[in-house]
Parts: structure tokens; C-alpha cells; sequence
């Protein structure tokens, strides 16, 4: 029998079963997508948020655990759990030289990055290279990976793993049979229901318009996210934890692919201009703060409009001051034209931007400090970075909501066990999106899934490898980040 | 937006004194696509030269487009980085789609510009069949004057070609060779080059891009580890196997210097003892230019099928096959020089080094040219402000 099963494949998953192989564990990962799409969200990631307190190789100056712990807790509006947050801060800040030698590379921050600089360190290649890593890493350890292997039910006894079972299925034209795998323990860490259709309807359910806004969300990463394990375990009486509609969502560009746009469909420019809805109203202050700290808002914002779409307009002056979006931008010598490409109503739309452009209250502009070009009179208000919009030609871009991973998870405690009860399984721990919302209830800051995603991965393999009988220096060390 | 079928453009640079901005052929097209992705993206800045090149720009023309293309060296880590990769809609193939012009640019900018397209059927079975053609050549000269099987020379080649002969065939064939690559260049680099061209930063950016071609930095992957090859994973094979191909040449091109050298300034003819420099040169760099080029044609065998630019495959490996028989003859050569098959061997040589120099200008030879020149480009380009403000930083 197997020691260890890791259900899932992505960073978390990875995380778990090189820990537990290095504990001696003899580890199977279960990945339900075929080869070329594993990974799961993983494969979109860039960086992971770390503390430190000097710089260290691809980070500068500092960024102290306490730091970090106010900018969670500003970001999750207190929905978290201290003890956990804390572990996964300390924890991010002495995992990278495991990383690297399991053949991450890290490097400076990209171009466009760089107010990360000091709190992000970002992986060479992105994410799927870090995934690359991993399972190159895992076959040479001997960590057993199995592709195309969904499970879509777990076999308790109590609160004890027995069994994880996979469907017949067909695999490139093969009908492969169900099947039974037990293992003496298991990690989750199979993802969030993100690509759910059904679940995200059945979580955001029908608005005030009678519409269903999730039918209307992009999902920015992987399509394998459908949440049946995380579906199965709360059915089956595992502590769940967290809102169904809290997720890491931002404002895509509408044209995006329905799965996996990955990063490159951000819109980077509402801060420089103009936000309308599709009544050609605007909805909130575009210039609220750096778009880096609020592009985390925009999503819901977003969601909670007509249609579930929103336009930023920007100007000629605003060219080339912000990261090139994917898709070009919808372009028109004027406004009225430009309302009428969109499809949004002429006169409204015209209205809306004149009236900001008569409101701005133009200071200095600068784009890379909260300037003091504000409106005046005008509901809602920008508060920074408002310059008329009066220099053709014009630009909308079309956005929607981009859902990255959703929140709702399984609860778990800093030996990342799954609980029944209040009281936790003996052998079967939970990793990453499947639990992240322990620490995130709502809200992002950039790069902290991958920290939780590897913080918890790690604890999880090392505590099911102890679990089965491998018990290293590592599960110490874990143990006394849980002590203090 | 492309309003017209981009296959059936013509490139026309100037009409009534305006610059026109000159529409992309599909290969470029296809290039500008990608890079309208990948700025957006941006994941692989660390690997390479192409992506922090490519972050100066929001739009690509042709002349940016062959640019980036020739600064890519094919390393395949974006490819296996790439969350856009196929089966994305995106269909990402930066390393394929750049090769793809690369071609492009040999045609396009070769001189005289008619023999470009010799690159297009540049394969293995034209490089092969001129080589064996003119070692047949060769052999019908010596049957022609009896002396194919002269007996033993003690290694005299000038019994068998008169110096002079030699001097002037390959002295003729590779100057015409070296002026038609030099006028490409010189085309390449007018196109792609910047505008004002800082004195200054010259100096700096020359030392720079030197460093660049001669260690092939950017086949190191960013990271040390080196470029990938048959898979995901990283290996530094592909740029030692170069480094004993490059070097071993440059050794048997010293060598021949050396030896003609000898030959008008010293008075020293031919044959030289195996300890003597120019044969000594010829050895080491014969042995680099055996093991390097057999090993980047394993490589090349091995290489994963989404590299680079399948079409282009006969001419990557006729060329290192043109590399492997000039040492491979050339070591024979000089191992049995004192017997009985010297002139067959001292034939067949001749006959693959002439076939080499014909081929010089259109071959994969070029490569080296137009990425040093792309590289340098780069160094001097990177050394200028970037007025782009791109508001995250």
C-alpha cells in the first residue's frame, strides 16, 4: 500500500508529496488533468509573497513578519486566522532555499512589477516552470504521478482516510476502468471550485435584475477546478470554512478566454481614467489607490453591475503609461463614437465623461504617487489621477469578472489536518486552495496564495508522511513554528 | 488590424518620399501576434535577451520583429514556461514562430538579394550533393593527370594542387562568399539598428555583446542551468557542443591563417611536422570541430518536435553535417597524409571545405552573424532610456 496520497496537482499538491517523499514515504500524486494542462493554477502563478528582514538574493530591503500580517489583515478585513497567517508569514520567509533546490529559480521582479520588489519574490519562467521543477523533482525522487486521474470520492472510516476512488473514464480514446486506491494517509489539495459553473451559480445566485452575474465571470485559471472533493468532504462532514462567494477575483479583460487567461488579460489603465458601467454610468473611485493594491476589488465591483461588465475609458494621454493590455482596445475619434462601438447609451456615457472632466482638478499628475489631481462635486469621486478625458483618440476596454480561486475551503489547524467536529483526522491533511480560506476570507494581496499554497503543502506532506510512520527533523520544525 | 491578405504584400519602402510602415508577411504576423501576448505576460524576462528587448516596445513592426526574431537562440525555456502554450488558444510558440522569420531574414536580406532564396532549399541533400559533387570533381582533375594514386608524397599537397592553384580557387570563393554575407549584414543591421547611435555607449555595448556571442550567454537559460533540449528539463550540452564547434573552427581557420602566413612572409612551405603550429592548430581544432558538431546533431536528433522551425531541420543538419565531414577529412588527412590515399583525402577534402565556403553566405552559417548583430544591437539599445512609463513600476 501506498504511504502517501496526494490528491492534486498543483504547487500545494507538489509541496506535500516532496516533503513526504523526503521523509521517506513512498508517495502517489493523483493529477486529474492530462499532462500538458497539469499543474492546475499553479502554472499561472509569478511569485510568492515572502517576509524577510534584510534583503535577501531577488528581495530588498525588508519586510518583517509584522508587516506582512497588517497588510493580511488590512486585505481580509480581519476574516482570518492569526495563528495560521502567522505560520504561513514565518514559513514563507525560510522556504525558497527548499524551493531552489528542488530547481525553482527565482529572479528580480519583471518590468511592470516592480512595487513587488521588495515583498515578492518571482519565480524564473512564472509558475509553470516552477511546476516543471516540481514534477522533474518528484521523478527523480521516485514520487509516483499519475495524470488524467480524477477523484471524485473519498472512502472514510470516521474521520479516517481508507480510500480515494477514480471513475471509469476515457483517456485519449482509452475506457480506463474505476478504480480503488488506499493509502495509509492522504493529502488534499485538489483546488477551489473555481470552474464550477453550476456551484459558482448556486453560490452567487440570481441579483435585484434577475440575472445569474456568475454565468457572466471569467475563470482566470485552470478549467480542472470543479471542486468535487471539496464538495464530497463537506457532504461527508469535514469542517468547512469560509464564504462560497469570497474568491481572489480582479476585472479581466472581457474578451478573455472563458479558462486560463492567465495574467496577460489584466486591464491596467482604470487607474488613469474613466470607469462606466454598461448604462454609461461610472460606479466607484477609479483612483482610490495604486492599482496594484485595488485591482483585487474590481472584480466584485465589477460583478455587482448590470450585466456583469464594465468599460474603462482612457484617453490619448494615457497611452503607453500602463502595461500593454492583450486585446487592443476599442478605439473611436470621439466619444459619442466610441459609446456607440462599446454599445453602451451615447448621451449618458458623453454626459458621465464631461461632467468628470468638468469636476477634475488637475494638480501635478503623476502617475507614480497618490497625486493630488482629484474630482470635485462629483459622486463618486476619483480621488487621484483625474485628468480630463478630452485628447482623441479614445479607448474602452471591456471588462468582467476574472475569477482566480474561490475561497471556501476545509478548516484546518497548523498541522494542516482536516477537522470532523472540531477535532482533527489522524491521517488526512489539506493544502492549498482547499483551505486557503483559513487565512484568506476575503480580499488578495499579491503572491500570498502561493505562500499559503507552500507553506501548507509543505506542512501537510511532512505531517501525513509522520502520519504513516516517516517522521523527519522537518515535522519538528513545523511543530515549533505551531508552538509559537 | 490586417486589412489585406499579408501573403500577397509586397514590401515597398517608399512611395513619394513618405516612409511606409511595412506590412507583415504571415511568418511576422504571426511573431507580432505572440508578442502582443507575451508583453501582457511578460514570465520569461529572465531567460533571455528577447523579452526585456520586447518590454521597450508596444508595437512590432517588420524591423522589430526580425530584430527579436534573430536575438532568439532557440533555447526552448519560454516554450516550456508558457502557460499559453498549445493546447491554449493562445498557441504561444515564441522559439518556432522566430525561427520561422529567421529564415525570413537570410532570404530577405541575403546579397545579392536573388540568392537568398537558395536558403529556402538549403537542406541537407544540397549540401551533401555539392560537397560530393565537387570531391567527384576533384578526383576526375587528378584522374584527368593520373596522379589520384601518385604513391607516397611525404604529405606534399602541392604535388597533387599546385599552391597557387589552391590559394586563388579558395581565395576567390571566399571572398565572394564573405562579401555576400557582409552586404546581408550590413542590410540586417541598417534596418534594425537605432536611430541615433551613441558614440558613447559603443564601446561599452561592443565589449558587452562580444561577451554574449563568445560565452553564448543566452544559452545558459538565465539561471545557469542551460537550455532545454529534448524536454522541460535544463542541460548544458547544446552550448558546450557549440563552444567545441565555434572554437574548433575558429582553431582551423587560425590554422590555415598560420599556415598561410608561413607560407608568404616566412617562406615556409608545406608540409609542416605534426608538432609544428599550424598542424597542431588544425589537430585540436579538427578534434573540437568532430566531437562538437556530432554532438549538437544528437542534440538536433533528440530535440523536442516543438522547437524551432520543423522546415528548417535539413539545413540546421546539413550544415553540421558540412561541419563533421571538413574535420572528419581533415584529421584523416593529416593521419595518413604519408600513404598511398593522400590525394583521394587531400580531394575529398578540398572538395567539402569548397562546398562550405559556396554555401557560407546561405547556409545556417549566417546565423552567427545576424544573431551578433542583433545582440549588439540590444547591448546598445539597452544602454539608451526607455521612453516607455509604464505606470505598475
Amino acid at each position: 500500500m501506498i504511504d502517501v496520497l496526494v490528491i492534486g496537482g498543483g504547487n500545494a499538491a507538489l509541496c506535500a508529496a516532496l516533503m513526504a517523499r523526503e521523509a521517506g514515504a513512498s508517495v502517489l500524486v493523483l493529477e486529474s488533468s492530462p499532462r500538458i494542462w497539469r499543474g492546475g493554477n499553479s502554472q499561472h502563478t509569478r511569485n510568492l509573497r515572502c517576509m524577510h528582514d534584510a534583503p535577501q538574493d531577488v528581495l530588498v530591503d525588508a519586510y518583517p513578519e509584522e508587516e506582512f500580517w497588517q497588510d493580511l489583515l488590512k486585505v481580509t478585513g480581519g476574516i482570518t486566522d492569526e495563528k495560521l497567517a502567522r505560520l504561513t508569514i514565518r514559513a514563507s520567509s525560510t522556504c525558497r532555499d527548499w524551493m531552489r533546490s528542488h530547481g525553482v529559480n527565482f529572479q528580480p521582479p519583471l518590468s511592470g512589477a516592480l512595487h513587488v520588489a521588495r515583498t515578492n519574490a518571482f519565480f524564473m519562467g512564472g509558475g509553470k516552470a516552477l511546476i516543471n521543477a516540481y514534477y522533474r523533482s518528484a521523478q527523480n525522487l521516485g514520487v509516483k504521478v499519475r495524470y488524467d486521474s480524477p477523484v471524485d470520492h473519498i472512502e472514510l472510516a470516521g474521520s479516517r482516510f481508507v480510500a480515494a476512488h477514480i471513475p471509469e473514464r476515457e483517456v485519449d480514446g482509452t475506457r480506463l476502468p474505476a478504480e480503488r486506491i488506499e493509502a495509509h494517509t492522504c493529502v488534499l489539495a485538489a483546488g477551489g471550485f473555481e470552474s464550477n459553473r453550476d456551484w459558482l451559480r448556486e453560490a452567487w445566485g440570481q441579483n435585484e435584475r434577475g440575472e445569474w452575474p456568475s454565468d457572466n465571470f471569467l475563470i482566470r485559471g485552470t478549467r480542472f477546478n470543479k471542486g468535487v472533493l471539496l464538495r464530497k468532504m463537506i457532504e461527508a462532514g469535514a469542517d468547512a470554512i469560509g464564504d462560497s462567494t469570497q474568491a481572489h477575483m480582479v476585472a479581466i479583460d472581457a474578451r478573455a478566454p472563458l479558462y486560463d487567461g492567465g495574467i496577460c488579460t489584466r486591464i491596467d489603465c482604470v487607474s488613469l481614467g474613466v470607469v462606466v458601467n454598461r448604462e454609461g454610468l461610472r460606479f466607484y473611485d477609479e483612483g482610490e489607490d495604486f492599482w496594484p493594491k485595488r485591482y483585487a476589488i474590481w472584480g466584485r465591483l465589477v460583478a455587482q453591475q448590470p450585466g456583469q461588465i464594465g468599460f474603462s475609458i482612457i484617453d490619448q494621454t494615457s497611452v503607453g503609461r500602463f502595461m500593454p493590455p492583450v486585446f487592443p482596445g476599442t478605439k473611436a475619434n470621439t466619444l459619442d463614437e466610441l459609446a456607440r462601438k462599446l454599445g453602451i447609451p451615447e448621451d449618458i456615457f458623453t454626459k458621465t465623461v464631461e461632467d468628470f472632466n468638468r469636476a477634475c482638478r488637475v494638480g501635478k499628475f503623476d502617475h507614480t504617487q497618490l497625486d493630488d489631481c482629484h474630482t470635485e462635486g462629483l459622486s463618486p469621486a476619483k480621488t487621484h489621477w483625474a485628468r480630463p478625458i478630452t485628447t482623441p483618440p479614445f479607448y474602452g476596454y471591456p471588462l468582467k469578472p476574472g475569477v482566480t480561486f474561490t475561497y471556501l475551503g476545509l478548516k484546518t489547524d497548523e498541522t494542516a489536518a482536516v477537522r470532523f467536529a472540531g477535532k482533527p483526522s489522524q491521517n488526512m491533511f489539506v493544502a492549498g486552495e482547499m483551505m486557503a480560506g483559513n487565512v484568506l476570507g476575503k480580499g488578495y494581496t499579491a503572491g500570498v496564495g502561493m505562500s499559503i499554497g507552500t507553506a501548507f503543502g509543505r506542512i501537510a506532506g511532512t505531517q501525513a508522511a509522520a502520519a504513516a510512520g516517516f517522521s523527519s527533523s522537518a515535522v519538528n520544525e513545523v511543530q515549533s513554528h505551531a508552538a509559537v | 488590424m490586417q486589412l489585406f491578405e499579408p501573403q500577397l504584400s509586397e514590401e515597398k519602402s517608399c512611395v513619394e518620399g513618405y516612409q511606409l510602415i511595412s506590412v507583415l508577411n504571415v511568418n511576422e504576423a504571426e511573431v507580432e501576434r505572440q508578442m502582443n501576448i507575451c508583453n501582457a505576460c511578460r514570465y520569461c524576462e529572465g531567460f533571455c535577451a528577447v523579452f526585456p528587448a520586447m518590454t521597450r516596445r508596444l508595437e512590432f513592426d517588420k524591423a522589430d520583429v526580425h530584430y527579436l526574431a534573430n536575438l532568439c537562440h532557440n533555447c526552448g525555456a519560454c516554450l516550456h514556461a508558457c502557460q499559453y502554450a498549445a493546447p491554449h488558444e493562445f498557441a504561444v510558440n515564441v522559439p518556432q514562430s522566430m525561427a520561422k522569420v529567421r529564415l525570413d531574414t537570410y532570404t530577405e536580406f541575403a546579397w545579392p538579394g536573388k540568392l537568398g532564396a537558395l536558403y529556402k532549399n538549403n537542406g541537407l541533400v544540397v549540401a551533401l550533393a555539392s560537397s560530393a559533387s565537387l570531391a567527384l570533381f576533384l578526383i576526375l582533375v587528378l584522374l584527368n593527370g593520373g596522379s589520384l594514386f601518385p604513391g607516397k608524397l611525404a604529405g606534399d599537397f602541392y604535388a597533387i594542387f599546385p599552391h597557387n592553384t589552391l590559394a586563388l580557387m579558395f581565395g576567390v570563393v571566399f571572398g565572394l562568399a564573405a562579401l555576400a554575407l557582409g552586404g546581408g549584414i550590413v542590410r540586417f543591421w541598417r534596418k534594425i539598428s537605432p536611430a541615433q547611435l551613441e558614440a558613447a555607449v559603443l564601446g561599452s555595448s561592443v565589449a558587452e555583446a562580444s561577451g554574449a556571442v563568445l560565452k553564448l550567454k543566452y544559452l545558459d537559460g538565465g539561471h545557469g542551468k542551460g537550455c532545454n533540449n529534448s524536454s522541460d528539463n535544463f542541460t548544458l550540452w547544446r552550448r558546450r557542443f557549440h563552444h567545441l564547434t565555434f572554437y574548433g573552427f575558429m582553431l582551423c581557420f587560425a590554422a590555415t591563417t598560420v599556415a598561410t602566413m608561413y607560407h608568404y612572409f616566412l617562406g615556409l612551405e608545406a608540409p609542416y611536422p605534426v608538432f609544428s603550429l599550424p598542424v597542431m592548430l588544425g589537430i585540436v581544432g579538427g578534434i573540437g570541430l568532430l566531437i562538437g558538431p556530432a554532438g549538437l546533431l544528437v542534440l538536433n536528433y533528440l530535440r523536442h518536435p516543438e522547437h524551432g522551425d520543423k522546415a528548417q531541420q535539413p539545413m540546421d543538419r546539413g550544415f553540421i553535417v558540412l561541419l563533421l565531414l571538413i574535420s572528419a577529412t581533415g584529421l584523416a588527412l593529416v593521419a595518413w597524409r604519408d600513404t598511398e590515399a593522400m590525394a583521394l583525402l587531400l580531394a575529398i577534402h578540398l572538395g567539402v571545405v569548397m562546398a562550405f565556403f559556396l554555401t557560407m553566405p546561405y547556409s545556417k552559417f549566417a546565423h552567427g552573424f545576424y544573431r551578433s548583430a542583433a545582440l549588439l544591437k540590444y547591448s546598445i539599445e539597452k544602454r539608451l532610456p526607455d521612453n516607455l512609463k509604464l505606470g505598475s513600476d
